[in-house]
């Protein structure tokens, strides 16, 4: 029965704080051991909500968590054996590190030499050797981060959970941070569920993302296909940037949609969601997929299109321009040595390829 | 030294342009602050500077009777009593009768032996028929003149810088030969009271902090509309007047009151002995442990409010039962607002007055009390003021010791 079972499950869980809404609608989520799985979303979606349940720290009004086969809705956070990472650290101020490390060992009661010794690797494993007699308000956000990590999982947990560990910290110290958390899980192999509302920090570090929102996970996927072919609006619009077009299918087939702009032409799109003849969709097509060319190239999708702003920005050249009525198209232009003679009022057209370009729900 | 400090722009060192460029701001603080200073100083510090001198300065015998006052300095407290002392003892009493002061005089010598207001009285009287030699004729005016205690008693008046008071404040008294010796047995009460005070202090600071605790810890821990109620509730007692809520203990506490009866109704006590809960020491402790709760309770709440609920929760995510994560995670953070509320308290606590006074009955009385008493009733300021000057040295001491244990940086009012 149990080997059946994921690691995790979430089965039909729902939560409402007021009895009147719910945080979180039936949600079912299975996390496989060893995997890292990213809860994404906007803050109040009901991401850290999810957490907290598997934590044990909120009970779910509704449904079932098991944890390796067995329900944990009854079994108190201190005996569930998962690790936490929280999100402004949490570390005890009146503890030194040692102490800090020492705690989850001692309240297994486990000897003092065997303490000193998992104490001592778990901060050789964040590289943090010489800080053991300081107090947490001695060390700096970045030091603090990799302590609590190491906290975390000195006492061996097999699932670490993760509540926006990495919110507090500059951009350049973060995006160490996600590829150390990255090797500590590759190495270490437990099961880690993230928590974050950025996108790139998802992106970087998960095997997979649910992207959550009002409550319901919208898209449960590894980052690739989760950027490639994301299934609805709303995840389209998350995951990084996105140029949309509201249009009216007129007809479908073989996994392709006709839409109408209207006055503006029609454009086919690789069908996601099933609308309706003559119902509302909109397109999502990626900016770095959008090439701006004088003519319309033959084989593609184009639309015409006037430049407005241009944004140089290094590697690449912010094109923000009109089409088809919305004058926020953006283009991701490679900043190569070919002379790109774009300027602001230029007129052009804007192509790319009919499987770049998705048909999701109306939103 | 000098060649290495660093100047500024213009040449003048840094330091005193930086003391230049913020005299204003200072200036600014300083005209702040000068209203409430001039207040403190004048209605506060300097009086309790005036009292406090009183418990070592006492001019009332040697500025009345100057001539005595130097025949008895030249005494040595136990050879005989000569002439001499006898003559400038005559000649001062004449003069203090003259300019109505031989009440105070008598007044002061009587503090250190009882009967002399009397016999300095009658004695001024006939002192102006007095012929020489003034010994004998003191002697036949009245038999205590040949007491030596009287002698020393008066010797001990005489001075004008006298450590007697604070000896007194703790039950001792000064020796005419110099030096110092127990009060006699029934005159020992200072040091019980002070004890007394203490004890009461002690245990009205503990019943505290055991009913505050939970209550700051609920507070702290509630959303915060239902908080702010409580809060509300806590600081109810300041809206209404001391005096009242003493009185309203009266009527709980009383033979007849409200505890009883229900004490009674209950069957826990019988009708014939109800518990004397009031004017005793048990009324004290009640009555002061209600009035301090809200002492203990506001720093308790301002600390436990910024301790973040993510702790408990770390410490039960690593495995620590409800308790462990409470003992030590929660706890220790907690303490530094367990110091403040407990000096708080204790100090308030250890100064209280009115509610003893009230509902402390015979042994429910502290050591302000008697300082109250001695302002007001015996009008022996000066052991008033020593009494209070021993008082503030208790309260100095614990604050010391709670530096040493606790460390008053560890403490925080919000």
């Amino acid at each position: 029965m149990a080997k059946s079972l994921p690691f995790v499950r979430y089965d039909n869980v729902q939560k409402s704080y007021d009895g009147e809404s719910l945080v979180v609608k039936n949600l079912n989520l299975d996390i496989e051991k060893g995997e890292f799985v990213t809860m994404l979303g906007p803050s109040g979606s009901g991401k850290t909500t999810c957490l907290m349940m598997l934590a044990g720290f909120e009970t779910a009004t509704h449904g079932d968590i098991l944890l390796d086969g067995k329900p944990i809705n009854n079994i108190p956070p201190h005996r569930r054996g998962i690790g936490m990472v929280f999100q402004n650290y949490a570390l005890f101020p009146h503890m030194t590190v040692n102490e800090n490390l020492a705690f989850p060992l001692k309240v297994r009661k486990m000897d003092k030499a065997e303490t000193e010794a998992k104490v001592k690797r778990a901060l050789e494993m964040v590289q943090m050797e010489a800080f053991g007699d300081r107090k947490p308000a001695q060390l700096s956000g970045g030091q603090q981060q990799r302590i609590a990590l190491a906290r975390a999982l000195v006492f061996e947990p097999e699932l670490v959970l993760m509540d926006e560990p990495l919110g507090a910290l500059d951009k350049q110290l973060r995006e160490h941070m996600q590829y150390e958390i990255k090797h500590i899980h590759e190495s270490l192999g437990v099961t880690v569920v993230y928590v974050t509302h950025d996108q790139s920090e998802a992106l970087t570090m998960s095997n997979r993302i649910a992207v959550f929102n009002d409550g319901v996970v919208q898209q449960l996927a590894d980052p690739v296909t989760l950027y490639e072919r994301p299934d609805n609006a709303f995840v389209a619009q998350f995951i990084g940037e996105n140029n949309t077009l509201v249009g009216k299918v007129t007809s479908t087939k073989a996994g392709k949609v006709d839409v109408d702009l209207g006055k503006h032409g029609h454009v086919e799109a690789v069908k996601v969601v099933e609308v309706a003849k003559g119902g509302q969709t909109t397109l999502s097509i990626r900016p770095e997929r959008v090439a701006f060319e004088a003519k319309a190239p033959k084989g593609k999708m184009s639309l015409p299109a006037k430049v407005l702003e241009m944004i140089y920005l290094g590697d690449h050249i912010r094109c923000r321009m009109s089409v088809a009525g919305n004058d926020e198209f953006i283009a991701k232009i490679p900043n190569s040595n070919k002379t790109i003679t774009l300027a602001p009022g230029k007129d052009g057209f804007v192509s790319w390829n009919i499987d770049d370009c998705r048909a999701l729900d109306y939103s | 030294m000098s060649d290495t400090r660093i100047l500024a722009a213009d040449g003048t060192p840094l330091k005193k342009k930086l003391a230049q460029s913020m005299f204003r701001t200072k200036l600014r603080a300083f005209g702040l602050v000068c209203p409430l200073l001039a207040l403190i100083i004048s209605a506060f510090v300097l009086p309790i500077l005036f009292m406090l001198s009183a418990a070592v300065y006492d001019d009332s015998y040697s500025s009345l009777m100057p001539e005595s006052t130097t025949a008895m300095q030249e005494w040595d407290g136990e050879s005989p009593i000569t002439e001499a002392m006898a003559a400038a003892m005559v000649s001062d009493l004449i003069r203090a009768r003259e300019n109505k002061d031989i009440g105070k005089v008598a007044n002061r010598v009587n503090r250190e032996y009882s009967g002399a207001t009397s016999l300095f009285k009658s004695t001024s009287r006939s002192a102006k028929k007095f012929e020489p030699p003034y010994l004998e004729a003191l002697l036949a005016k009245d038999k205590d003149w040949n007491d030596k205690e009287l002698w020393q008693g008066i010797k001990i008046a005489s001075n004008t810088y006298t450590l007697g008071y604070i000896a007194n404040a703790i039950d001792m008294r000064a020796k005419a030969t110099g030096g110092f010796e127990p009060q006699d047995e029934l005159r020992q009460i200072h040091i019980t009271l002070f004890i007394r005070t203490i004890e009461i202090s002690f245990i009205v600071t503990v019943a505290c902090l055991l009913l505050g605790y939970p209550v700051a810890y609920l507070m702290a821990n509630l959303p915060l509309r239902t908080s702010n109620l409580l809060l509300i509730l806590v600081l109810m007692p300041f809206w209404t007047s001391l005096l009242v809520r003493t009185t309203a203990w009266i009527a709980m506490l009383q033979g007849q009151g409200v505890m009883n009866d229900l004490f009674v109704a209950f069957g826990v006590a019988n009708d014939e002995d109800r518990f004397s809960l009031i004017y005793n020491k048990t009324g004290t402790l009640i009555a002061m442990t209600h009035i301090m709760l809200p002492f203990m309770i506001m720093p308790l709440y301002s600390v436990m409010k910024t301790i973040s609920p993510a702790y408990v929760r770390a410490a039960k995510s690593m495995g620590a039962t409800n308790w462990t994560a409470f003992w030590k995670v929660y706890f220790p953070q907690s303490v530094p607002g367990i110091g403040a509320g407990s000096l708080l308290v204790f100090i308030l606590a250890i100064g209280y007055y009115i509610t003893p006074a009230l509902v402390g009955g015979q042994d429910g009385q502290m050591i302000s009390n008697i300082i109250d008493f001695h302002m007001r009733k015996s009008l022996n300021w000066n052991l008033a003021a020593a009494l209070g000057f021993v008082l503030l040295v208790f309260v100095l001491f614990f604050f010391w010791i709670y530096d040493r244990v606790v460390g008053i940086d560890n403490m925080k009012l919000g």
